[in-house]
């Protein structure tokens, strides 16, 4: 309910690695065995990845994959039903420190509600962690400035939000995650609905952060983009296909055989095509 | 009638809500005979001035999250409850001769009914209109129950209830109002951030750490208390008027979730002010006037919000086509 008596978390941390302090190490999402479905189906199974600081990981996969899903329960939003998953070295249903993750949802161009909103205040939110019940302060805004300068929206900020185009609205959510000192970025499918072009200069943006030590978890369905920009691939269909280098991946069969089984049989036949299944993580480490 | 039976302990703090709304009588009064305006005069029109006052920050403080959920039938399912509630009291009363303010019985059950409408969506997982409209059906048919049960001269004194009653508005009933406008600020200003994050973006707040079906409930329970509070004058059938047109006219000029707060309570002091002025010259009922007189404010701001839209439309063109076109652009607009 509150966030009173979480210490803050300087800038300066993402770069420092501490592992042992706070029992924490370096993996920063670290999720092992989990299964987890809405219904009696699994919708992922027996899935384990892990993401250490400074990586740039793109999770890709069929509509219905449960990718979505995987990154719900990697931020502590569902409660896995066999499995671990932990968030900063802590359980994620439990994990207290929210503000040092950031979270820009599925298509914001769908889902941002037509409300009378500034771009300059949909990032304070990211503040609002730091702050609890307690006032915002200067130094709040300042850092609200410094972030909407870092993803060159700084003439934007008085703008609605509902006034800017998909591209800019995604950047804005990117401010937003930067305003609250966020160590790890969670992006789900954040280019549906944005014109090619400023996908573009999206997934750029991306990897600037990443070169300044953001980790970056993306699920993402243009699978193109992720090869190009990410330093690693996990390809996902209700179990894990695939998972390493980009390189490794387009040199594998993983995105044939993940994106069959669902072309074969959506329903029912989920076994077809998984013969060789044993062969999964065979692209790893070529 | 409030205090006594609730007790001693509320006494003192009633003495001095009392004094302190027989000061801002005196005040209107004094102005009253400064200014030669005759509405003034009467101390139900200071009671019902400062009653209306102050709904018209606490509804549009409320009801700003409200609309912007897509949860404005709340208040109408609620304000309906509230109506049982308001049976209750006078059952009770007439059944036990006990003294109890139909208010106070209002305030318990509308929000006993916000929790169940809570309870309700958390279950089936979504707010639906048709729970919603269960509650509301559920509150007046309970309500008009209860007083068909009771003889003589209760149903009389429902159309109070049903369009609200200026002249009805007891010293009694302006210290609960300002008890119930206290709760409300104060408690919408210490979670005014919370509140915003769950209204703007409810997977990222939980994301936050934010307790989301925790804010929902405070938001439902305070807008119960704003319903009961508004009932007085507005009358069950229109009290969630106020928790929606004046949101939604602001939100036809504001560009920030502040700025859209703000303008929200001046449009809504507006039409209370204007509304009660106008009933009272004319003698017709103050919930309705006020009401037209906010939707009237309403179409006043959408038209206000096109030509604004219009003109944002120039000064994008403008910063596209440069400084030279801009200057042209910009008096060719005037």
């Amino acid at each position: 309910m509150s966030f009173e008596g979480i210490p803050s978390i300087g800038v300066d941390a993402v770069e420092t690695n501490r592992p042992g302090e706070n029992g924490e190490t370096d993996r920063v999402v670290d999720v092992v065995d989990l299964t987890f479905g809405y219904a009696a189906a699994p919708v992922v199974e027996d899935v384990s990845f892990g993401v250490d600081r400074g990586e740039y990981v793109g999770v890709i996969g069929p509509n219905g994959s449960g990718k979505s899903t995987l990154l719900r329960l990697a931020l502590g939003l569902h409660d896995p039903d066999a499995g671990s998953c932990r968030l900063l070295g802590h359980p994620s249903l439990a994990f207290a420190e929210r503000e040092r993750v950031g979270y820009v949802a599925q298509d914001v161009t769908e889902n941002t509600k037509r409300m009378p909103i500034t771009v300059a205040e949909v990032v304070l939110m990211g503040r609002f962690p730091h702050a609890g019940f307690g006032r915002v302060t200067e130094s709040d805004r300042e850092r609200v400035r410094e972030a909407l300068r870092t993803v060159g929206m700084e003439r934007l900020a008085d703008r609605k939000i509902t006034a800017l185009s998909g591209g800019q609205r995604q950047r804005a959510y990117i401010a937003r995650a930067l305003a609250g000192e966020a160590e790890l970025l969670v992006l789900d499918e954040p280019t549906v609905g944005v014109d090619a072009e400023s996908v573009d200069a999206f997934f750029e943006l991306l990897s600037d952060l990443n070169d300044e030590g953001m980790t970056i978890l993306l699920v993402e369905h243009d699978i193109g983009a992720v090869l190009e920009h990410a330093s690693r691939v996990i390809c996902l269909n209700r179990e894990v296909y695939f998972d390493g280098s980009p390189t490794a991946f387009a040199e594998s069969d993983a995105l044939d055989r993940a994106y069959g089984t669902n072309l074969g049989g959506r329903k029912g036949d989920s076994d077809g095509g998984k013969g060789d299944i044993d062969g999964r993580n065979g692209g790893d480490g070529r | 009638m409030t205090a006594p039976l609730i007790g001693d302990a509320v006494r003192a703090p009633y003495d001095l809500l009392a004094w302190l709304i027989g000061l801002w009588s005196d005040a209107l009064a004094a102005v009253g005979d400064a200014l030669g305006i005759g509405m003034l005069d009467y101390v139900f029109m200071h009671h019902a001035l400062l009653v209306g006052g102050l709904i018209a920050v606490m509804a549009p403080l409320v009801g700003t999250f409200l609309v912007h959920r897509q949860m404005a039938l709340i208040g109408d399912a609620l304000a309906h409850t509230a109506f049982a509630g308001v049976a209750v009291g006078l059952f009770v009363n007439s059944l036990l001769g006990t003294g109890i303010s139909p208010y106070v019985t209002a305030v318990v059950v509308a929000m006993l009914a916000a929790l169940a409408i809570e309870l309700i969506s958390e279950v089936t997982d979504a707010y639906n209109d048709v729970s919603m409209a269960i509650v509301l059906s559920t509150g007046f048919a309970l309500g008009a129950v209860l007083i068909s049960l009771n003889t003589g001269g209760l149903a009389v004194g429902i159309n109070q209830y049903l369009f609200g009653n200026l002249a009805t508005v007891s010293r009694e009933n302006a210290a609960l109002l300002v008890v119930l406008f206290l709760v409300v600020s104060i408690v919408v200003t210490i979670t005014y951030k919370q509140l915003l994050y769950v209204t703007f973006d409810e997977t990222a707040a939980r994301v936050a750490g934010l307790n989301v079906s925790w804010y929902n409930r405070l938001m439902t329970t305070l807008t119960a208390m704003v319903v009961v509070g508004a009932m007085q004058i507005m009358g069950v059938i229109l009290v969630a008027a106020m928790l929606v047109v004046p949101v939604a006219a602001a939100a036809q000029v504001a560009r920030g979730f502040r700025e859209a707060l703000l303008a929200s309570v001046v449009l809504a002091e507006i039409a209370v002010i204007v509304g009660i002025t106008l009933s009272y010259r004319y003698e017709a009922t103050a919930g309705g006037t006020i009401v037209l007189v906010a939707v009237a404010v309403y179409v006043g701001m959408v038209l206000a919000g096109k030509l604004q839209s219009r003109r944002d439309v120039v000064e994008e063109s403008e910063a596209v086509t440069g400084g030279m076109d801009a200057a042209a652009g910009g008096s060719a607009e005037d």
